[in-house]
């Protein structure tokens, strides 16, 4: 018979997730969602609902976030190496 | 990945990287193509705002690139890059709300509210079922829905796959603190996930 309770199982469920490797406790998980068919689903659909998110393959970059992060970079990056001038070496010139 | 592909990968990322610390811009930029949609994820995931995630981006970058001389090959050039765009994205949670809702510090970790309201079996294969486009605004929406306290564990801890002492080092919080965060944020994704997913005609004792 199982010894955890759904509390205790829920309690128990993210170390059973990412494969904790105390054998006791994967047991006694095991044992409680094999005679708990709620604590079942709610097992079966946390790992699913991992499974999908982490199945998930990041979005392509909006081509314009992608153009102004470079632009951004680039006037930055040229400033600091005494490239061309941009906007922020213009705007000292301007102080003096 | 392997161990052995992820430190090949690694490897070439320090090269890029001692590269861009001599003042090589192609090399800076390439590590920025790499790594650009990743970061942009991240931000989106945490501020939940396509706005504020744009500026997140570009403030990691520039920020990696005045900080890349400090930056030490002791970890790996991602993981550097990740500590960035999620204290930036943290700023930005900050500065949009001041509600108590953003405080990492909020609420004190009783165990109550870990709940489970909604059971039922979910259809087979969602990922068949529904398209890319489908999926990501389904996830998206589920994401954005969770507090930030406990979104931006989630996201560290199951996308972005830090461990639990990285995250806890990362906002400032104890190991406790973030599992239990982290099963809550688990147990709330999967509620609303069920919404979407559960199997049509069933009832909640179905799978008896």
């Amino acid at each position: 018979m199982s010894l955890l309770t759904c509390k205790d199982f829920l309690l128990a469920l993210n170390e059973y997730l990412d494969e904790t490797e105390d054998a006791a406790l994967r047991r006694e998980v095991e044992e409680h969602i094999d005679e708990c068919p709620n604590c079942w689903v709610v097992f079966d659909t946390t790992k699913k609902t991992l499974q999908v998110f982490k199945g998930i393959q990041p979005q392509d970059i909006p081509e314009d976030v992608h153009r102004r992060l470079m632009e951004r970079l680039q006037s930055r990056l040229r400033h600091r190496h005494g490239g061309s001038k941009d906007s922020e070496s213009k705007s000292k010139d301007a102080k003096k | 990945m392997s161990e052995p592909q992820q430190r090949a990968r690694s490897n070439g990322d320090l090269e890029l990287v001692s590269r861009a610390q001599q003042g090589d811009i192609e090399a800076f930029e390439k590590l920025v193509m790499k790594y650009e949609k990743k970061i942009f994820r991240l931000a989106r995931n945490i501020t939940s705002n396509q706005e504020d995630a744009e500026d997140v981006l570009q403030e990691t970058f520039l920020k990696a690139y005045s900080h890349l001389g400090g930056f030490q090959g002791n970890s790996r050039f991602y993981t550097w890059l990740v500590r960035i765009a999620v204290n930036e994205s943290l700023m930005k949670l900050r500065k949009r709300k001041s509600d108590r809702t953003v405080s990492m510090d909020e609420g004190i970790d009783t165990g109550e509210e870990i709940v489970v309201r909604e059971v039922a079996v979910w259809e087979d294969d969602p990922e068949q079922r529904h398209s890319q486009t489908e999926l990501r605004a389904i996830l998206d929406q589920a994401i954005s829905s969770l507090k930030p306290a406990l979104r931006t564990v989630f996201v560290l801890r199951d996308i972005e796959e830090l461990s639990t002492e990285e995250t806890a080092q990362l906002l400032g919080l104890s190991i406790p603190a973030v599992k239990s965060r982290l099963l809550r944020a688990r147990l709330q994704l999967r509620e609303k996930l069920t919404r979407f997913f559960r199997r049509k005609g069933d009832d909640v004792f179905a799978y008896l």
